[in-house]
């Protein structure tokens, strides 16, 4: 007989019936709640504040006075908070499960992080106060530097930039002043970029109107030496290399790289968003690079998007640290200060190529960084790499028989697969990552790098258990094989179990629609 | 009479007289998957061998155009910056992309012809 409770209820799932089939009279299907644009929900006159009516005044902006509404909706504070929360719950996030998005790692962000920034201290100041005021958030800055030279070998830090791309771009323009220092910013105007480069490194060099020239890979995944020493000559400002690169491979060749870059006359510039495989292990400085930038949000822990900007840290070489950007924190006898302007600057015996923000960066993104670098301790961050290389060459291992892997192992941080074992099956990599969505699972990153066919990239972080693991690898194989065996109903139109199902990225790319506009009001009967 | 040459690079061009039309090849189009966005140069630019003559964005993918010969761009293919669909549906004719004038026709006869072309993406599966 089957369970019963003591008030003699059936506690089984009960008799399964065709979900599907029922319709209901909300569009709902119980916890999968339907939710519109928060336009929809508007109700004119309702406001999250009462606020009173102003009193009689005469208005000076003439015929620039706004006459209609503004378009915002009406809502109250239950419409916004229950609209946002039910949003958040069709979302898929790092808190929520494995999350393994290749070159972005994707690791757990510790609590302690979110306790340490909400601190009133730190999360309650403004970039305006007096700097004898805040001594302790700027001390946290210079904490936070003095660990990412550490860390990194190089002497100098420039602390302000948003993200990692807003870093490259940064160190980018530190290294066109030093061109610019010694007189070859206009001869030096070719920037070399590996093909397997992520994307925003030829677009950093092109904002900065420089030409890119792609280097070739070997076919073993990394860069072909010869044919970059080849472009080497007088007019190249800077190679931007990744390493570890985006197939996941250490470049072995990196000092003779940073060698032959220095002899040309040119500068070394790494993209540190793979520093997760290496941190603690390997000082880039010690391999010739002259700028880094670090992804707070990848190795140190700090959210991804959550909160506003991120923080995108470039550490600088002997070669450009005179060029870093204002303002950045020094500490004398009167205690810290942050310099603020060209005149400080010059006194400090430095010169700024100028400012890429108009504060100091970000700082909530600061505190969870620091906060992570002390609770881990460099012992710790030293595991957090090996840990995280050992998980990602787990899966590459578990996983090379029944996807295929392009290159030999083992990786680093990440595992890249390619579509061979999709072949002849009718089922693409897109399919494959759309089935995982049914699965309970964030896709991989997929079709990229571009240098392998229908790429599919994994990075696990050392955050995830060998127990999270094998279960991933155990849905891998289990879909692998359902591909294989011409079974094409996990794949066809998923996902299925998804609020919405395969959307029409064609569609919306041709014609995208960005703006939501309100119905045409009803005509009235005739 | 015309005639159709290839690059490494999925390229074609098809020169008439001095003219040479450039598009990207079938095989081409079929890896990018649908194309969502033709990014075209100005007319009058000059561009040499190798440089990039267009960029071509799928859903999969954003790539360079590279130009099989060196001359002066006469016209381009305005009709795919509105339906960037015409190169999955036409490669090889309504989906060209540039045409230029030809400064050096023995860049051309050095490339590919169709049947090297075919051997060599066999030669790529």
């Amino acid at each position: 007989m089957s369970a019963m409770n003591n008030q003699g209820r059936p506690t089984g799932a009960g008799e399964a019936t065709s979900s599907n089939s029922i319709q209901t009279y909300t569009g709902n299907r119980g916890l999968r709640l339907e939710e519109p644009l928060i336009f929809e929900l508007d109700n004119p006159g309702a406001c999250g504040v009462d606020l009173d009516e102003p009193d009689a005044f005469t208005s000076r902006l003439g015929s620039l006075e706004r006459k209609a509404r503004i378009g915002l909706p009406g809502v109250s504070e239950p419409d916004v908070m229950r609209h946002f929360v039910r949003l958040s719950r069709k979302n898929y996030s790092i808190d929520a499960g494995l999350y393994p998005l290749g070159s972005c790692t994707m690791k757990h962000n510790p609590r302690l992080n979110e306790k340490m920034a909400r601190l009133a201290g730190f999360g309650d100041v403004h970039p305006l106060q007096p700097q004898k005021t805040v001594q302790g958030a700027l001390e946290l800055m210079d904490t936070l530097a003095h660990w990412l030279k550490e860390l990194t070998g190089m002497p100098a830090v420039a602390l302000s930039p948003k993200a990692g791309a807003h870093g490259e771009l940064c160190g980018m323009m530190a290294i066109r002043a030093a061109l610019a220092a010694r007189g070859e910013a206009e001869t030096r105007t070719r920037i070399l970029v590996p093909e397997s480069a992520h994307g925003t490194n030829p677009a950093t060099a092109a904002l900065l109107n420089y030409k890119v020239d792609e280097i070739p890979a070997t076919a073993e995944g990394r860069v072909d030496l010869a044919a970059f020493k080849a472009k080497l000559g007088p007019d190249v400002a800077a190679i931007m290399l990744t390493n570890p690169n985006t197939c996941g491979l250490f470049e072995r060749d990196i000092i003779d790289i940073a060698d032959a870059v220095h002899a040309a006359g040119a500068y070394f510039y790494c993209d540190g968003a793979n520093f997760n495989a290496i941190v603690g292990r390997v000082r880039p400085g010690d391999l010739g690079i002259d700028a880094m930038h670090i992804n707070l949000h990848k190795t140190f822990s700090t959210p991804h998007g959550g909160g506003g900007p991120g923080a995108g840290p470039v550490v600088l070489s002997a070669a450009l640290a005179p060029f870093a950007p204002l303002p950045y924190v020094v500490h004398s006898a009167d205690g810290f200060k942050l310099v603020e302007t060209m005149g400080e600057a010059k006194v400090d015996g430095t010169d700024p190529f100028g400012r890429m923000v108009a504060f100091h960066g970000q700082m909530g993104m600061f505190v969870r960084a620091v906060a992570y670098m002390m609770s881990h301790g460099s012992d710790g961050l030293r595991q957090v790499a090996e840990d995280a290389v050992l998980n990602a060459n787990y899966v590459l291992a578990s996983l090379k028989d029944d996807l295929s892997a392009p290159f030999e192992g083992p990786c680093m941080h990440e595992a890249l697969f390619d579509d061979r074992f999709l072949k002849g099956t009718g089922v693409e990599t897109l399919d494959f990552a759309k089935a995982m969505i049914d699965e309970g699972y964030h896709p991989m990153t997929m079709y990229f790098p571009l240098v392998v066919h229908g790429a599919l990239l994994i990075e696990p972080t050392e955050t995830e258990s060998k127990k999270t693991l094998d279960q991933f690898i155990g849905t891998l194989k289990h879909l692998a094989k359902a591909a294989k065996g011409n079974d094409k109903t996990l794949f066809t139109g998923a996902p299925h179990f998804a609020p919405r199902h395969r959307l029409d990225e064609t569609l919306a790319a041709r014609n995208p629609v960005l703006r939501w506009q309100p119905a045409a009001p009803k005509q009235a009967a005739e | 009479m015309s005639e159709i040459r290839f690059t490494d690079q999925h390229e074609w061009v098809r020169v008439e007289g001095d003219t040479a039309t450039i598009g990207i090849t079938d095989y081409a189009q079929e890896q990018l998957g649908d194309v969502v966005y033709v990014e075209l140069p100005e007319v009058g630019k000059t561009v040499a061998a190798g440089d990039e003559a267009a960029v071509v964005e799928s859903v999969k993918a954003a790539s360079e155009v590279y130009a099989p010969v060196s001359g002066e761009v006469v016209e381009v293919n305005a009709d795919l910056e509105g339906q960037p669909g015409g190169v999955n549906e036409d490669a090889m004719g309504r989906g060209w992309f540039v045409k230029l004038k030809l400064s050096d026709k023995s860049e051309f006869t050095k490339l590919m012809d169709e049947d090297a072309y075919k051997a060599f993406v066999e030669g790529l599966a």
